[in-house]
């Protein structure tokens, strides 16, 4: 038998290639040892604490979302219940560490999550994405319907407990971004290693031919279920992440179904099944406003107030994202990729 | 569960099938869509370490027979004897592990995927470890990650795939993904593979290296195979057996001498034009 075959090109794209982790670790590095150089309180509560918990919301997502293919609407309310979650472990377990009650919290959101994944063992796409709004719904309405949960203040606004970790509390700006940053870094790197294992295998192998996969051994029912469930527990502490070191309150209205939607737009415009690309897509949407409310007051003036910022915010975004699902379905993290590889070619070296 | 690893020795060589153990037994089986009957009543035996051929016009069946081998359609009667196993219908979700994997008419990779890690999913059934201990990579999840790695490289390279093995399925030519499939079928050392048109959409040289690996697959993997294919030429130099469908019926069945000279074969099959050199577009 010849062994001929077919003349292939080297692979085009070197990308995949090349080891993947020196440009994380700089990004860590640069987060912890370079912001803290220049960063003012602003950047830290305005910019960086939503931008952090998004990411991290967005990473739990697109593992359910990019990675397995499940569609879901419910972020937010998973979200939602990692915060009370934590908040309640906190408060009504003496003695109980911090980092524990997150921990806590991230499982309990897991096992919501698992309840409302069961449907995704029948339904698929639309009818799933319309499925999770029901977790959005019922834990909206649970949190709001029993004051147990915000342990019956009269506002259903409570303040979050104190950033105490071993005795080491974070506190400031820069404290809490430092604890947020670690939580983020640290679940980014358990999410970034779980897609390249077997169980991440698993998950795009379901989501590109769930017979396929079925028949080749991959359990479909248990992979699902299991991306419920670790993508609830991300969600969930970002969540915590949300109200501990975000808003510093916990209340059930800011996890809302626009809150859903904004992380799901997030993955969109980021990149579907990509780490980084929650981070683009968070950084956009957190900077998004900001930008546009200082380019709105420098060309209008007084007469671009808060209304018409939000409109034209919500204007932007749904056109970026028409933009993005059409040119580049791949997101910010594969127009990142088209530029590097473009400047590569340039270069003489290569 | 462990794969039965079959002995080359135990059957004497590949053409002496006849006394060999039976891996596959179909009794009766029939399968219909709405009104549409798309196999019935067929009963089908394939020994251990055959090249068992089905053949037949467009439509007649020869996918469904897969489909309900491998447990995606799930037959109306009949009966399906898996070694010594009968099911009514096969569990599609233990077929990897029964010994059995297959290729797709129209492929059915994972896109998203590299070759290399489409290949690893073959293996999946095979892994034990959580997911905490794959990404601590710890004890039997590292055992396990390099068994799926060294395994499917071998496999790889055995299918001359080496210089692609990093790029993602979608961008490679058809003829290629063809042999990814059949790749990641082979990973899993399946004692009974079931090949869905290997060949189809293929030039003459892709058909004739794919030809090799098939009689590979038997020769050095160890599989007994079920083998759907149109080009006459490559069936009648490959298969030890060949059974043919006509509108859901076996109407022939034996060494390809003796279905070449079945009267009702010619009739039904080989005398008339078929669809085999229609190169279909890959599923982009
Ligand atoms: N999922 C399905 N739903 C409805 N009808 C089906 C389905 N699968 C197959 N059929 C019908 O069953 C019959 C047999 O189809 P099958 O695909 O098994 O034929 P085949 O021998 O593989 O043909 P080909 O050579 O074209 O691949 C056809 O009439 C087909 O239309
Ligand atoms: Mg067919």
């Amino acid at each position: 038998m010849t062994t001929a075959s077919i003349p292939l090109p080297r692979p085009a794209s070197a990308i995949g290639r090349v080891p993947t982790w020196p440009l994380p670790l700089a990004v860590i590095v640069f987060a912890y040892a370079g912001i803290p150089l220049f960063a003012s309180d602003y950047l830290y509560d305005a910019i960086l604490a939503p931008f952090l918990a998004l990411s991290l919301a967005a990473v739990g997502l697109n593992i359910l979302t990019g990675y397995a293919g499940q569609v879901s609407l419910g972020s937010a309310a998973f979200m939602a219940v990692g915060a009370y979650a934590a908040y309640n472990f906190n408060l009504r377990v003496e003695g109980l560490p911090l980092l524990a009650s997150i921990v806590f919290a991230g499982l309990i959101a897991s096992a919501v999550g698992v309840v409302f994944g069961l449907p995704s063992l029948r339904l698929k796409g639309f009818y799933l994405a319309v499925s999770t709004l029901a977790a959005q719904f019922f834990v909206q309405w649970t949190l709001t319907k029993f004051s147990w949960f915000s342990n019956y203040n009269p506002s259903g606004v409570i303040d979050a407990p104190a950033l105490n970790v071993f005795g080491y509390v974070f506190e400031g700006p820069h404290g809490r971004y430092l604890f947020s940053l670690s939580v983020v870094v640290a679940l980014t790197v358990f999410a970034a290693r779980l897609v390249k294992t077997q169980t991440g295998r698993n998950f795009i192998a379901v989501r590109d031919n769930e017979t396929a996969a079925r028949i080749s051994g991959v359990p479909v029912l248990h992979t699902k279920l299991l991306a419920f469930a670790i993508s609830s527990f991300i969600i969930g502490v970002a969540g915590v992440l949300w109200a501990f070191a975000y808003l510093r309150t916990v209340e059930p209205h800011g996890f809302n179904l626009d809150r859903s939607f904004q992380i799901l737009f997030i993955i969109i415009i980021g990149g579907l099944a990509t780490i980084r690309g929650a981070f683009f897509g968070a950084a956009l949407i957190v900077v998004l406003p900001l930008v546009l409310s200082r380019a709105g007051t420098f060309l209008f003036g007084s007469y671009f107030d808060s209304g018409v910022l939000d409109m034209s915010q919500r204007i932007l975004v749904g056109a970026l994202i028409i933009v993005f699902l059409i040119a580049e379905p791949d997101g910010l993290a594969a127009l990142g990729n088209r530029i590097a590889r473009r400047l590569r070619l340039k270069s003489p070296t290569n | 569960m462990g794969l039965v690893s079959t002995n080359v020795a135990e059957w004497g060589g590949a053409k002496s099938a006849a006394r060999a153990r039976q891996i596959l037994t179909l009794r009766g089986v029939t399968l219909s869509f709405g009104g549409v009957t798309a196999i019935s009543d067929i009963d089908l035996d394939v020994a251990e370490g055959e090249i068992r051929a089905i053949i037949g016009p467009n439509g007649a069946g020869k996918s469904s027979l897969i489909n309900v081998i491998s447990g995606v359609y799930r037959p109306d009667r009949g009966t399906i004897a898996i070694g010594d196993t009968v099911f009514a219908d096969v569990p599609g979700s233990r077929v990897a592990r029964l010994g059995i994997a297959r290729t797709y008419q129209n492929l059915a990779l994972f896109k998203g995927l590299t070759v290399l890690e489409n290949v690893e999913t073959g293996r999946a059934a095979t892994v034990s470890s959580t997911f905490i201990e794959q990404v601590i990579g710890i004890g039997r999840a590292r055992r396990e990650e390099a068994d799926t790695r060294a395994r499917s490289e071998a496999v790889i390279d055995a299918l001359h795939l080496t210089s692609v093995r990093d790029r993602l399925v979608g961008t490679l030519p058809y003829g290629v993904q063809k042999r990814v499939e059949l790749a990641r079928a082979l990973v899993s050392e399946p004692r009974l593979l079931l090949l869905d048109e290997p060949m189809a959409g293929m030039t003459a040289g892709e058909k004739q290296e794919m030809a090799g690996f098939v009689l590979a697959a038997r020769d050095r993997f160890n599989a007994s195979i079920v083998l759907i294919e149109h080009d006459i030429g490559v069936v009648m130099g490959l298969s030890d057996r060949i059974a043919v469908l006509d509108y859901g019926r076996k109407i022939a069945d034996g060494t390809p001498d003796a279905v070449r000279a079945d009267q009702r074969v010619i009739d039904a099959y080989l005398g008339v034009a078929h669809d085999d050199d229609i190169i279909e577009e890959s599923n982009a």
